[in-house]
Protein backbone atom coordinates (compact mmCIF):
# COMPACT_ATOMS: atom_id res chain seq x y z
CA UNK A 1 0.00 0.00 0.00
CA UNK A 2 1.09 3.56 -0.66
CA UNK A 3 1.11 4.31 3.06
CA UNK A 4 3.23 6.31 5.45
CA UNK A 5 5.61 3.39 5.92
CA UNK A 6 6.93 3.90 2.38
CA UNK A 7 9.03 6.98 3.05
CA UNK A 8 12.24 6.45 1.04
CA UNK A 9 13.14 9.81 -0.54
CA UNK A 10 10.76 11.98 1.49
CA UNK A 11 11.94 15.33 2.81
CA UNK A 12 11.31 17.27 5.99
CA UNK A 13 11.99 14.78 8.77
CA UNK A 14 15.17 16.55 9.83
CA UNK A 15 18.56 15.09 10.72
CA UNK A 16 19.21 11.61 12.04
CA UNK A 17 19.75 11.84 15.78
CA UNK A 18 21.76 8.95 17.23
CA UNK A 19 21.36 8.49 20.97
CA UNK A 20 24.64 7.82 22.82
CA UNK A 21 24.57 4.66 24.96
CA UNK A 22 21.05 3.92 23.85
CA UNK A 23 19.21 1.29 25.92
CA UNK A 24 17.59 -1.65 24.11
CA UNK A 25 14.19 -0.48 25.33
CA UNK A 26 13.11 2.97 26.54
CA UNK A 27 10.23 1.94 28.79
CA UNK A 28 8.98 -1.16 30.53
CA UNK A 29 5.87 -1.28 28.32
CA UNK A 30 8.08 -1.41 25.22
CA UNK A 31 9.65 -4.60 26.52
CA UNK A 32 6.28 -6.19 27.15
CA UNK A 33 4.81 -5.02 23.80
CA UNK A 34 7.85 -6.43 22.01
CA UNK A 35 7.70 -9.77 23.83
CA UNK A 36 3.92 -10.08 23.43
CA UNK A 37 4.26 -9.46 19.69
CA UNK A 38 6.93 -12.14 19.37
CA UNK A 39 5.16 -14.67 21.58
CA UNK A 40 1.85 -14.21 19.78
CA UNK A 41 3.36 -15.35 16.48
CA UNK A 42 3.60 -18.85 17.97
CA UNK A 43 -0.15 -19.71 17.87
CA UNK A 44 0.14 -19.36 14.07
CA UNK A 45 -2.86 -17.06 13.64
CA UNK A 46 -0.93 -14.76 11.29
CA UNK A 47 2.38 -14.59 9.44
CA UNK A 48 5.12 -11.95 9.32
CA UNK A 49 3.74 -10.30 6.19
CA UNK A 50 0.30 -9.96 7.78
CA UNK A 51 2.02 -8.36 10.80
CA UNK A 52 3.83 -5.87 8.60
CA UNK A 53 0.59 -4.98 6.84
CA UNK A 54 -1.20 -4.56 10.17
CA UNK A 55 1.51 -2.06 11.18
CA UNK A 56 1.51 -0.02 7.99
CA UNK A 57 -2.25 -0.14 7.32
CA UNK A 58 -3.28 3.02 9.13
CA UNK A 59 -3.91 6.69 8.49
CA UNK A 60 -0.56 8.21 7.43
CA UNK A 61 -0.84 11.08 9.93
CA UNK A 62 -1.47 8.57 12.69
CA UNK A 63 1.39 6.30 11.58
CA UNK A 64 3.87 9.17 11.59
CA UNK A 65 2.76 10.40 15.01
CA UNK A 66 3.15 7.02 16.73
CA UNK A 67 6.33 5.62 18.25
CA UNK A 68 7.70 2.35 16.92
CA UNK A 69 6.36 0.12 19.67
CA UNK A 70 3.05 1.99 19.73
CA UNK A 71 2.68 0.85 16.12
CA UNK A 72 3.59 -2.72 17.11
CA UNK A 73 1.03 -2.64 19.91
CA UNK A 74 -1.73 -1.25 17.69
CA UNK A 75 -1.02 -3.90 15.05
CA UNK A 76 -1.03 -6.70 17.63
CA UNK A 77 -4.35 -5.55 19.05
CA UNK A 78 -5.92 -5.20 15.60
CA UNK A 79 -4.81 -8.71 14.58
CA UNK A 80 -6.09 -10.20 17.86
CA UNK A 81 -9.43 -8.42 17.49
CA UNK A 82 -9.86 -9.29 13.80
CA UNK A 83 -9.44 -12.97 14.68
CA UNK A 84 -11.74 -12.60 17.71
CA UNK A 85 -8.99 -13.83 20.04
CA UNK A 86 -9.39 -10.73 22.20
CA UNK A 87 -12.14 -8.09 22.33
CA UNK A 88 -11.73 -4.40 23.05
CA UNK A 89 -13.93 -4.61 26.18
CA UNK A 90 -11.52 -7.21 27.59
CA UNK A 91 -8.56 -4.86 27.18
CA UNK A 92 -10.64 -2.08 28.78
CA UNK A 93 -11.51 -4.35 31.71
CA UNK A 94 -8.01 -5.80 31.96
CA UNK A 95 -9.46 -9.31 32.15
CA UNK A 96 -10.71 -12.08 29.93
CA UNK A 97 -14.52 -11.71 29.68
CA UNK A 98 -15.42 -13.99 26.79
CA UNK A 99 -14.94 -17.62 25.85
CA UNK A 100 -11.39 -18.46 24.82
CA UNK A 101 -10.80 -19.59 21.27
CA UNK A 102 -8.49 -22.61 21.09
CA UNK A 103 -5.09 -22.12 19.44
CA UNK A 104 -2.81 -25.00 18.39
CA UNK A 105 0.25 -23.98 20.40
CA UNK A 106 1.77 -21.21 22.46
CA UNK A 107 5.36 -20.17 23.18
CA UNK A 108 6.55 -21.73 26.42
CA UNK A 109 9.63 -20.50 28.24
CA UNK A 110 11.30 -23.85 27.60
CA UNK A 111 10.98 -23.35 23.84
CA UNK A 112 12.14 -19.73 23.56
CA UNK A 113 15.78 -20.41 22.80
CA UNK A 114 15.08 -23.05 20.18
CA UNK A 115 12.29 -21.05 18.51
CA UNK A 116 14.50 -17.97 18.21
CA UNK A 117 17.44 -20.03 16.95
CA UNK A 118 15.30 -21.72 14.31
CA UNK A 119 13.70 -18.48 13.08
CA UNK A 120 11.49 -18.55 10.02
CA UNK A 121 13.48 -19.13 6.83
CA UNK A 122 11.63 -17.96 3.71
CA UNK A 123 13.64 -19.70 0.97
CA UNK A 124 11.65 -22.40 -0.85
CA UNK A 125 12.50 -25.12 -3.34
CA UNK A 126 11.26 -24.53 -6.84
CA UNK A 127 11.19 -26.25 -10.19
CA UNK A 128 10.85 -22.94 -12.02
CA UNK A 129 13.78 -21.11 -13.57
CA UNK A 130 14.69 -17.55 -12.77
CA UNK A 131 13.65 -15.23 -15.60
CA UNK A 132 16.61 -12.89 -15.04
CA UNK A 133 20.32 -13.27 -14.48
CA UNK A 134 23.01 -11.04 -13.01
CA UNK A 135 23.74 -8.11 -15.31
CA UNK A 136 20.27 -8.01 -16.93
CA UNK A 137 18.68 -4.59 -17.23
CA UNK A 138 15.11 -4.53 -15.95
CA UNK A 139 12.41 -2.04 -15.07
CA UNK A 140 10.63 -2.06 -11.72
CA UNK A 141 6.95 -2.21 -12.57
CA UNK A 142 4.72 0.78 -12.00
CA UNK A 143 2.25 -0.94 -9.69
CA UNK A 144 0.24 0.54 -6.83
CA UNK A 145 -1.49 -2.24 -4.90
CA UNK A 146 -3.63 -1.09 -1.98
CA UNK A 147 -2.55 -4.30 -0.22
CA UNK A 148 0.86 -5.25 1.21
CA UNK A 149 3.86 -5.01 -1.11
CA UNK A 150 7.61 -4.68 -0.62
CA UNK A 151 8.35 -2.68 -3.78
CA UNK A 152 8.99 0.85 -2.54
CA UNK A 153 7.52 3.72 -4.53
CA UNK A 154 10.88 5.35 -5.15
CA UNK A 155 12.01 2.57 -7.52
CA UNK A 156 8.74 1.98 -9.38
CA UNK A 157 9.04 2.67 -13.08
CA UNK A 158 12.81 2.96 -12.87
CA UNK A 159 15.47 0.98 -14.73
CA UNK A 160 18.01 -1.00 -12.78
CA UNK A 161 20.43 -3.90 -13.08
CA UNK A 162 20.11 -7.37 -11.59
CA UNK A 163 23.06 -7.66 -9.25
CA UNK A 164 22.34 -11.05 -7.76
CA UNK A 165 19.83 -13.88 -8.08
CA UNK A 166 19.10 -14.58 -4.42
CA UNK A 167 16.82 -17.61 -4.62
CA UNK A 168 13.15 -18.46 -4.50
CA UNK A 169 11.40 -16.88 -1.50
CA UNK A 170 7.92 -16.56 0.00
CA UNK A 171 6.10 -13.76 -1.84
CA UNK A 172 4.93 -11.20 0.74
CA UNK A 173 2.20 -9.75 -1.48
CA UNK A 174 0.41 -13.15 -1.50
CA UNK A 175 1.37 -14.23 2.01
CA UNK A 176 0.00 -11.04 3.57
CA UNK A 177 -3.40 -11.74 2.01
CA UNK A 178 -3.54 -15.31 3.31
CA UNK A 179 -3.32 -16.43 -0.31
CA UNK A 180 -0.41 -18.79 0.34
CA UNK A 181 3.33 -18.46 0.17
CA UNK A 182 3.40 -18.39 -3.65
CA UNK A 183 7.25 -18.45 -3.70
CA UNK A 184 8.90 -16.31 -6.36
CA UNK A 185 12.44 -15.69 -7.54
CA UNK A 186 14.06 -12.88 -5.59
CA UNK A 187 16.78 -10.57 -6.89
CA UNK A 188 19.00 -7.78 -5.66
CA UNK A 189 18.36 -4.95 -8.12
CA UNK A 190 20.77 -2.01 -8.22
CA UNK A 191 19.83 1.49 -9.37
CA UNK A 192 21.97 4.55 -10.04
CA UNK A 193 20.96 7.41 -7.76
CA UNK A 194 20.61 9.60 -10.84
CA UNK A 195 18.06 7.19 -12.34
CA UNK A 196 16.02 7.40 -9.12
CA UNK A 197 16.45 11.04 -8.15
CA UNK A 198 17.43 12.87 -11.31
CA UNK A 199 20.54 14.36 -12.86
CA UNK A 200 21.40 16.44 -9.81
CA UNK A 201 21.86 13.31 -7.68
CA UNK A 202 25.28 12.18 -6.49
CA UNK A 203 26.82 10.05 -9.28
CA UNK A 204 28.79 8.02 -6.72
CA UNK A 205 25.63 6.64 -5.08
CA UNK A 206 24.02 3.31 -5.98
CA UNK A 207 20.92 1.99 -4.23
CA UNK A 208 19.54 -1.54 -4.28
CA UNK A 209 16.31 -3.17 -3.26
CA UNK A 210 15.51 -6.86 -3.07
CA UNK A 211 12.71 -7.44 -5.55
CA UNK A 212 10.61 -10.49 -6.35
CA UNK A 213 10.18 -11.42 -10.00
CA UNK A 214 6.56 -10.19 -10.28
CA UNK A 215 7.85 -6.69 -9.42
CA UNK A 216 10.12 -6.62 -12.48
CA UNK A 217 9.76 -6.46 -16.24
CA UNK A 218 12.33 -7.09 -18.96
CA UNK A 219 13.36 -4.12 -21.09
CA UNK B 1 13.33 24.03 21.14
CA UNK B 2 10.65 26.23 22.75
CA UNK B 3 8.03 23.46 22.88
CA UNK B 4 10.39 20.85 24.26
CA UNK B 5 8.92 20.97 27.74
CA UNK B 6 5.36 20.64 26.53
CA UNK B 7 6.39 17.77 24.26
CA UNK B 8 7.84 15.83 27.15
CA UNK B 9 4.73 16.34 29.30
CA UNK B 10 2.63 15.10 26.44
CA UNK B 11 4.83 12.02 26.09
CA UNK B 12 4.47 11.24 29.78
CA UNK B 13 0.69 11.06 29.77
CA UNK B 14 0.75 9.08 26.51
CA UNK B 15 3.21 6.64 28.00
CA UNK B 16 1.17 5.94 31.08
CA UNK B 17 -1.93 5.27 28.95
CA UNK B 18 0.09 2.95 26.78
CA UNK B 19 1.68 1.33 29.82
CA UNK B 20 -1.77 0.55 31.22
CA UNK B 21 -3.01 -0.78 27.91
CA UNK B 22 -0.02 -3.11 27.49
CA UNK B 23 -0.43 -4.37 31.05
CA UNK B 24 -4.15 -5.01 30.46
CA UNK B 25 -3.43 -6.81 27.19
CA UNK B 26 -0.79 -9.00 28.81
CA UNK B 27 -3.23 -9.95 31.58
CA UNK B 28 -5.97 -10.83 29.10
CA UNK B 29 -3.62 -12.92 26.96
CA UNK B 30 -2.22 -14.67 30.02
CA UNK B 31 -5.69 -15.45 31.43
CA UNK B 32 -6.67 -16.90 28.07
CA UNK B 33 -3.56 -19.06 28.07
CA UNK B 34 -2.15 -17.50 24.88
CA UNK B 35 1.10 -16.34 26.46
CA UNK B 36 3.40 -17.67 29.15
CA UNK B 37 4.73 -14.67 31.14
CA UNK B 38 7.97 -16.57 31.81
CA UNK B 39 8.50 -16.83 28.04
CA UNK B 40 7.99 -13.06 27.75
CA UNK B 41 10.63 -12.45 30.44
CA UNK B 42 13.04 -14.73 28.62
CA UNK B 43 12.47 -13.01 25.26
CA UNK B 44 13.25 -9.64 26.83
CA UNK B 45 16.28 -10.95 28.67
CA UNK B 46 17.61 -12.52 25.46
CA UNK B 47 17.59 -9.24 23.55
CA UNK B 48 18.68 -7.10 26.48
CA UNK B 49 21.64 -9.23 27.53
CA UNK B 50 22.55 -11.98 25.04
CA UNK B 51 21.88 -10.91 21.47
CA UNK B 52 23.52 -7.63 20.48
CA UNK B 53 26.27 -6.00 18.42
CA UNK B 54 29.04 -7.81 20.34
CA UNK B 55 28.01 -10.88 18.32
CA UNK B 56 28.55 -9.08 15.04
CA UNK B 57 31.82 -7.60 16.28
CA UNK B 58 33.12 -11.13 16.89
CA UNK B 59 32.16 -12.09 13.34
CA UNK B 60 33.90 -9.06 11.84
CA UNK B 61 37.01 -9.46 13.99
CA UNK B 62 37.30 -13.09 12.96
CA UNK B 63 36.94 -12.13 9.31
CA UNK B 64 39.73 -9.56 9.74
CA UNK B 65 42.03 -12.05 11.45
CA UNK B 66 41.29 -15.23 9.52
CA UNK B 67 41.35 -15.07 5.70
CA UNK B 68 39.68 -18.47 5.31
CA UNK B 69 36.81 -17.37 7.56
CA UNK B 70 36.53 -14.08 5.68
CA UNK B 71 36.16 -16.02 2.41
CA UNK B 72 33.39 -18.18 3.92
CA UNK B 73 31.64 -15.11 5.32
CA UNK B 74 31.62 -13.33 1.97
CA UNK B 75 30.47 -16.47 0.15
CA UNK B 76 27.80 -17.76 2.56
CA UNK B 77 27.38 -15.45 5.52
CA UNK B 78 24.51 -17.28 7.21
CA UNK B 79 26.56 -20.47 7.54
CA UNK B 80 29.77 -18.65 8.51
CA UNK B 81 27.94 -16.71 11.22
CA UNK B 82 26.32 -19.92 12.51
CA UNK B 83 29.85 -21.29 13.06
CA UNK B 84 30.06 -18.81 15.94
CA UNK B 85 26.66 -19.89 17.25
CA UNK B 86 24.59 -16.97 15.96
CA UNK B 87 21.48 -17.75 13.92
CA UNK B 88 17.74 -17.53 13.77
CA UNK B 89 15.02 -14.96 13.92
CA UNK B 90 15.56 -11.98 11.63
CA UNK B 91 18.84 -13.47 10.50
CA UNK B 92 17.68 -16.51 8.58
CA UNK B 93 19.35 -15.31 5.39
CA UNK B 94 22.34 -13.03 5.98
CA UNK B 95 24.60 -11.43 3.38
CA UNK B 96 27.92 -9.84 4.39
CA UNK B 97 28.97 -6.66 2.58
CA UNK B 98 32.65 -5.82 2.65
CA UNK B 99 33.73 -2.19 2.69
CA UNK B 100 36.79 -1.33 0.63
CA UNK B 101 38.59 1.92 -0.22
CA UNK B 102 36.44 1.97 -3.39
CA UNK B 103 33.03 1.03 -1.97
CA UNK B 104 31.25 1.95 1.25
CA UNK B 105 28.13 -0.08 2.07
CA UNK B 106 25.24 1.26 4.14
CA UNK B 107 22.09 -0.62 5.16
CA UNK B 108 18.55 0.69 5.64
CA UNK B 109 15.00 -0.61 5.69
CA UNK B 110 12.88 2.17 4.20
CA UNK B 111 9.62 0.24 4.62
CA UNK B 112 9.93 -0.83 8.26
CA UNK B 113 12.90 -1.81 10.42
CA UNK B 114 14.50 -4.98 9.00
CA UNK B 115 17.82 -5.54 10.76
CA UNK B 116 20.07 -8.59 11.36
CA UNK B 117 19.04 -9.44 14.92
CA UNK B 118 21.34 -12.42 15.62
CA UNK B 119 24.45 -10.32 14.96
CA UNK B 120 23.36 -6.79 15.90
CA UNK B 121 20.45 -7.28 18.31
CA UNK B 122 17.39 -5.04 18.08
CA UNK B 123 17.77 -1.87 16.00
CA UNK B 124 18.38 1.51 17.65
CA UNK B 125 15.61 4.12 17.48
CA UNK B 126 17.37 6.19 14.82
CA UNK B 127 17.51 3.18 12.46
CA UNK B 128 13.71 2.84 12.71
CA UNK B 129 13.08 6.59 12.50
CA UNK B 130 11.66 8.57 9.60
CA UNK B 131 14.78 10.78 9.18
CA UNK B 132 17.02 7.76 8.54
CA UNK B 133 14.57 5.72 6.50
CA UNK B 134 13.65 8.66 4.26
CA UNK B 135 17.14 10.01 3.57
CA UNK B 136 19.42 6.96 3.54
CA UNK B 137 18.39 6.14 -0.04
CA UNK B 138 18.36 9.68 -1.45
CA UNK B 139 21.09 11.47 0.51
CA UNK B 140 23.39 8.86 2.09
CA UNK B 141 26.33 11.27 2.28
CA UNK B 142 24.13 13.72 4.18
CA UNK B 143 23.14 10.94 6.58
CA UNK B 144 26.79 9.98 7.05
CA UNK B 145 27.47 13.63 7.91
CA UNK B 146 24.83 13.38 10.66
CA UNK B 147 27.05 10.62 12.07
CA UNK B 148 30.20 12.71 11.63
CA UNK B 149 31.46 10.54 8.79
CA UNK B 150 32.87 12.04 5.62
CA UNK B 151 34.14 9.86 2.77
CA UNK B 152 36.12 10.80 -0.35
CA UNK B 153 33.93 11.98 -3.25
CA UNK B 154 35.24 9.15 -5.42
CA UNK B 155 34.21 6.42 -2.96
CA UNK B 156 31.08 4.66 -4.23
CA UNK B 157 28.29 4.77 -1.67
CA UNK B 158 26.29 1.58 -1.98
CA UNK B 159 22.96 1.65 -0.12
CA UNK B 160 21.10 -1.61 0.53
CA UNK B 161 17.37 -1.26 1.19
CA UNK B 162 16.33 -4.40 3.12
CA UNK B 163 13.01 -5.00 1.38
CA UNK B 164 13.06 -8.82 1.64
CA UNK B 165 13.99 -11.32 4.36
CA UNK B 166 17.66 -11.00 3.41
CA UNK B 167 19.55 -9.25 6.22
CA UNK B 168 22.75 -7.34 5.56
CA UNK B 169 25.85 -7.09 7.74
CA UNK B 170 28.53 -4.57 6.78
CA UNK B 171 32.13 -5.67 7.30
CA UNK B 172 33.98 -2.38 7.93
CA UNK B 173 37.56 -1.85 6.81
CA UNK B 174 40.17 -3.03 9.27
CA UNK B 175 42.04 -0.07 10.73
CA UNK B 176 45.75 0.26 9.95
CA UNK B 177 48.15 -0.44 12.78
CA UNK B 178 46.31 -3.52 14.04
CA UNK B 179 48.58 -6.12 12.50
CA UNK B 180 48.94 -9.18 14.67
CA UNK B 181 46.09 -8.21 17.03
CA UNK B 182 44.01 -10.98 18.57
CA UNK B 183 40.36 -11.39 17.54
CA UNK B 184 39.30 -10.28 21.02
CA UNK B 185 41.26 -7.06 20.75
CA UNK B 186 40.09 -6.42 17.18
CA UNK B 187 36.45 -6.91 18.21
CA UNK B 188 36.78 -3.87 20.50
CA UNK B 189 37.23 -1.70 17.41
CA UNK B 190 34.05 -2.91 15.73
CA UNK B 191 31.12 -0.61 16.54
CA UNK B 192 27.46 -1.30 15.86
CA UNK B 193 27.26 1.66 13.47
CA UNK B 194 30.28 0.38 11.51
CA UNK B 195 28.31 -2.82 10.84
CA UNK B 196 25.30 -0.82 9.57
CA UNK B 197 27.52 1.42 7.47
CA UNK B 198 26.78 4.68 9.27
CA UNK B 199 30.15 4.56 10.98
CA UNK B 200 33.70 3.32 10.57
CA UNK B 201 35.68 0.98 12.79
CA UNK B 202 37.44 2.68 15.72
CA UNK B 203 41.05 3.66 15.19
CA UNK B 204 43.48 1.92 17.55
Amino acid sequence: MNGAQDIGGMHGFGPVEPEPNEPVFHADWEKRAFALSLAMTMPGQWNIDMSRFARENRNPAEYLSMSYYQIWLAALVSMLEERTLVAEDEIAAGHSLHATKAVPRILSAADVEQVLYRGGPTERKTSTRAAFKAGDRIRARNVNPATHTRLPRYVRGHVGTIERVIGCHVFPDSNALGAGENPQWLYTVRFDARELWGEAADPSVKVSVDAWEPYLEAI
Amino acid sequence: MPDDHHHHDHDHSELSDTQLRVRALETVLTEKGYVDPAALDLLIETYETKVGPRNGARVVAKAWADPAYRARLIKEATAAIAELGYAGRQGEHIVALENTPKTHNMVVCTLCSCYPWPVLGLPPVWYKSAPYRSRAVSDPRGVLKDFGVSLPAETEIRVWDSTSEIRYLVVPMRPAGTEGWSEEKLAELVTRDSMIGTGLARQP
